[in-house]
């Protein structure tokens, strides 16, 4: 992973080994004594300047996936930062609807019928009716990153007015490392203006790959039924400067409002779940794929983030019908959390896709008996993966290595 | 969110003084502080005598007062340096103590107001913390904020909090080496947010800027872990880092919560990075050692008190790391001597495990 971020790592093993084998040190970093102390001050500044590189683009390799059943409106206001890249458009409902795309912009569009066209009987992973259909964009996707938003979501500004790139602030956070090991009270340690604080484990200060880059929303916050009932017209007006990883072993709230991530490191684990119609629950899709998703890179060492970017989340859904969709979710989850707290994956599952079908399998033995429920969404999780394999062969998420030629 | 009513009563301010001259110091936090009762612990090392400005309700401890309290102890523990502050959390009588290092001055938020963080810390500690599930807009219970969906209900009671720590403006706390790779590091940038950090996860406690509940977890704020070349720069102790974890670990077997984030505050420049590159840094070493053996220990049921949990480390210390340096050996000695003293001193903590 060092070929990220080779300023940070590099410097981090001359400080490790200045600190532990200073008699090496001539040998591995210095070309001159390492005796002389203003010999290291600028060796390592030189190191500091190494990494402080622009954020690459990635216009070849990112596809923004946007599952819409509405307008793509809001693309306009995003052109400025979204129109170098391929956008995978995932239309839900009425098929026969046409859904504009604004000029300009590079794109496929799948409706319905493509999906059942593409998967056949596999279609029955893929809701109907509800956002969660996006994952079959990232299925589809060729690239190594994908970024998902929302389409009532837009450019939010930050305290100084300047508007937010979101898509750059998530490509940074993707390919900077994580820090899931050990919390850095300071936050993002690799971010400009900031490092590591004293007490932190020279060891550990290399980080491990970033799977998933979680951002925020100013504005409408991503609260549920019940809270938007209480608080209808709360407003999240704080921006928190921060980027940070979520620790090892620790769950959290998975929204796809505004979400970034390596689908070549976690891509198979981003199924949103069996939602909307026909299904007896609701805006759940992103929290279940966020849980998969966070025990399989607990599992395979690698980091999720969460904090900046912000997006400007416009549309306030109404709470009433939101109620109705969750309201299975709200209580089952309390027996979804402890299991996803204590599920435990053998050795033996090297790859995403042998994480997620054990998950599957546990999801069968132990959810099976809260509700039926829980039995298809298992099946439909198989389903998934086979689905996956078709559509993406001979390309194994294999974690840590890299070697596969695409 | 509904208003915190803080008891000025309640609330004790230790301040460790490293320099003899601490008029601009308290000066500058008088706004503050002057509501509250402050207890000054003079550096037993530091030969001056101190300058205090007046209109404090204040106590002050010096080397004789520490000698007299400790008895026969008293060569056990040293309270040199920065760990004079411990003998402020013993002669503590409230349940909350906030504690900032002698270098420390209010900062000013991102509207360039005068950041309360006495208020700020009695906040978070009398606000529930949540660190079985992570919060995406962080704290809940802060004004404008709630818990996202998908948080479940059962958890959103939170626990009780009892550590809070601080972060620091200009001059953050960074180890020896870091300062050298970045001489012109500043730390500008302004982070409104206070967070719980998650259950078994461990972290650098810094002592520079913290707020303890010593009712809850007294006990586990220790002088345990001194480096032999311990000096007088922040950077070249650890004593805090080991305290923290110590605290971490009782908070995470007694379902406390620890909290980071705000409050800032400004910390002045001091030292210099380049001499301490030139001593041994054994802290950054021992480090190593250090953090596996905290992600790792575990308490019995047994453990309901901080003072419980306390005794377990200390052995379960001795046991694993005693072998690999004496340092620890003699840490874990001190941490049964700090309990001993702790219990003759104060009140036992009253918290049972929840």
């Amino acid at each position: 992973m060092c070929n990220n971020n080779t300023g940070a790592c590099s410097r981090y093993k001359f400080i490790y080994y200045l600190v532990f084998f200073p008699a090496e040190l001539s040998d591995r970093f210095l070309v001159v004594s390492s005796s002389s102390i203003s010999c290291i001050e600028q060796n390592l500044r030189a190191m500091a300047a190494i990494s402080k590189s622009a954020t690459p683009v990635l216009k070849d390799e990112l596809d923004i996936v946007i599952p819409t059943i509405r307008n793509l409106d809001f693309l306009d206001m995003w052109r400025p930062f979204f129109e170098p890249y391929h956008l995978i458009i995932v239309q839900d409902g009425d098929p026969s609807k046409v859904i504009k795309v604004p000029d300009g912009f590079d794109y496929e569009l799948y409706n319905r019928n493509d999906v059942n066209k593409i998967l056949g009987p596999k279609a029955s992973c893929i809701s109907f009716k509800d956002s969660a259909c996006r994952c079959f964009g990232f299925m589809v996707s060729k690239k190594k990153y994908i970024f998902t938003i929302d389409d009532d979501c837009f450019v939010a500004k930050d305290p100084s007015g300047k508007e937010i790139n979101a898509l750059e602030q998530h490509i940074k956070n993707l390919l900077t490392p994580s820090t899931p090991f050990f919390f850095n009270t300071l936050y993002d340690p690799y971010r400009e203006g900031t490092d590591f604080v004293r007490g932190y484990p020279f060891s550990l200060r290399e980080g491990v790959p970033t799977a998933v880059s979680h951002g925020l929303w100013l504005n409408v916050p991503d609260y549920d039924a019940p809270t938007q009932l209480v608080k209808p017209l709360e407003r999240n007006n704080r921006f928190v400067d921060a980027v940070m990883t979520i620790p090892k072993g620790t769950l959290f709230p998975m929204c796809g409002m505004n979400l970034a991530f390596n689908r070549d490191l976690i891509g198979p684990a981003m199924y949103f779940g069996l939602m909307g119609d026909g299904q007896p629950i609701g805006r759940y899709d992103d929290m279940w794929a966020g849980w998969c998703t966070k025990v399989i890179c607990d599992h395979l060492g690698l980091g999720v983030k969460t904090g900046l970017p912000y997006i400007w989340h416009s549309k306030a859904s109404n709470p009433f019908v939101n109620l109705k969709k969750e309201y299975k979710g709200i209580y089952w989850q309390e027996e979804l959390i402890p299991f996803f707290q204590s599920v435990a994956l053998p050795k033996d599952c090297t790859t995403v896709q042998k994480c997620y079908l054990e998950i599957s399998k546990q999801v069968k033995a132990k959810l099976g008996k809260v509700d039926d429920y829980f039995n298809k969404l298992a099946d439909a999780m198989a389903t998934w993966i086979e689905a996956w394999d078709e559509l993406n062969p001979s390309k194994g998420t294999v974690a840590l290595s890299n070697g596969i030629a695409k | 969110m509904s208003h915190i009513s803080i008891i000025d009563d309640e609330v004790d301010i230790v301040v460790g003084a490293l320099q003899p001259d601490l008029s601009s110091f308290m000066e500058e936090w008088k706004p503050i502080f002057s509501r509250f009762h402050l207890i000054i612990v003079k550096d037993p090392d530091l030969k001056e005598d101190l300058k205090i400005p007046d209109g404090f309700n204040m106590d002050l401890y010096t080397k004789s007062d520490i000698d007299r309290v400790m008895g026969s102890s008293s060569t056990a523990i040293s309270f040199s340096g920065y760990s004079c502050r411990y003998f402020g959390y013993l002669m503590s009588r409230k349940k909350y103590v906030i504690c900032f290092d002698d270098d420390c001055v209010p900062a000013r938020d991102s509207n360039g107001c005068i950041i309360d963080a006495v208020s700020q810390h009695i906040a978070n500690l009398a606000t529930p913390a949540t660190p079985f599930f992570f919060n995406t807009l962080y704290d809940p219970y802060r004004e404008g904020t709630d818990f996202v969906r998908g948080y479940p209900f059962s958890l959103r009671n939170g626990v009780d909090c009892g550590l809070s720590c601080g972060l620091w403006l200009n001059l953050a706390d960074y180890d020896a080496p870091t300062q050298v790779l970045k001489p012109d590091l500043r730390n500008v940038r302004y982070v409104d947010a206070v967070l719980t950090v998650p259950s078994r996860t461990m972290m650098p406690v810094s002592g520079i800027n913290i707020g303890v509940n010593t009712e809850l977890v007294g006990p586990a704020m220790l002088p345990a872990f001194q480096l032999v070349k311990e000096g007088k720069i922040r950077w070249e102790t650890v004593e805090d880092i080991w305290s923290g974890m110590c605290v971490k670990v009782v908070c995470d077997h007694l379902r406390l919560g620890v909290k980071s984030g705000l409050p800032y505050v400004w910390r002045k420049e001091r030292g210099d990075a380049i001499e301490s590159l030139r001593k041994e840094w054994d802290g950054v070493k021992l480090m190593e050692d250090v953090v596996p053996f905290f992600q790792s220990v575990r308490l019995s049921k047994e453990a309901v008190t901080a003072e419980d949990c306390v005794a377990e480390i200390a052995a379960s210390v001795k046991e694993k790391l005693g072998p690999v340096n004496p340092v620890f050996a003699r840490a874990a000695d001190t941490m049964v001597e700090w309990t001993k003293i702790w219990k003759r001193v104060r009140r036992p903590s009253k918290v049972q495990r929840q």
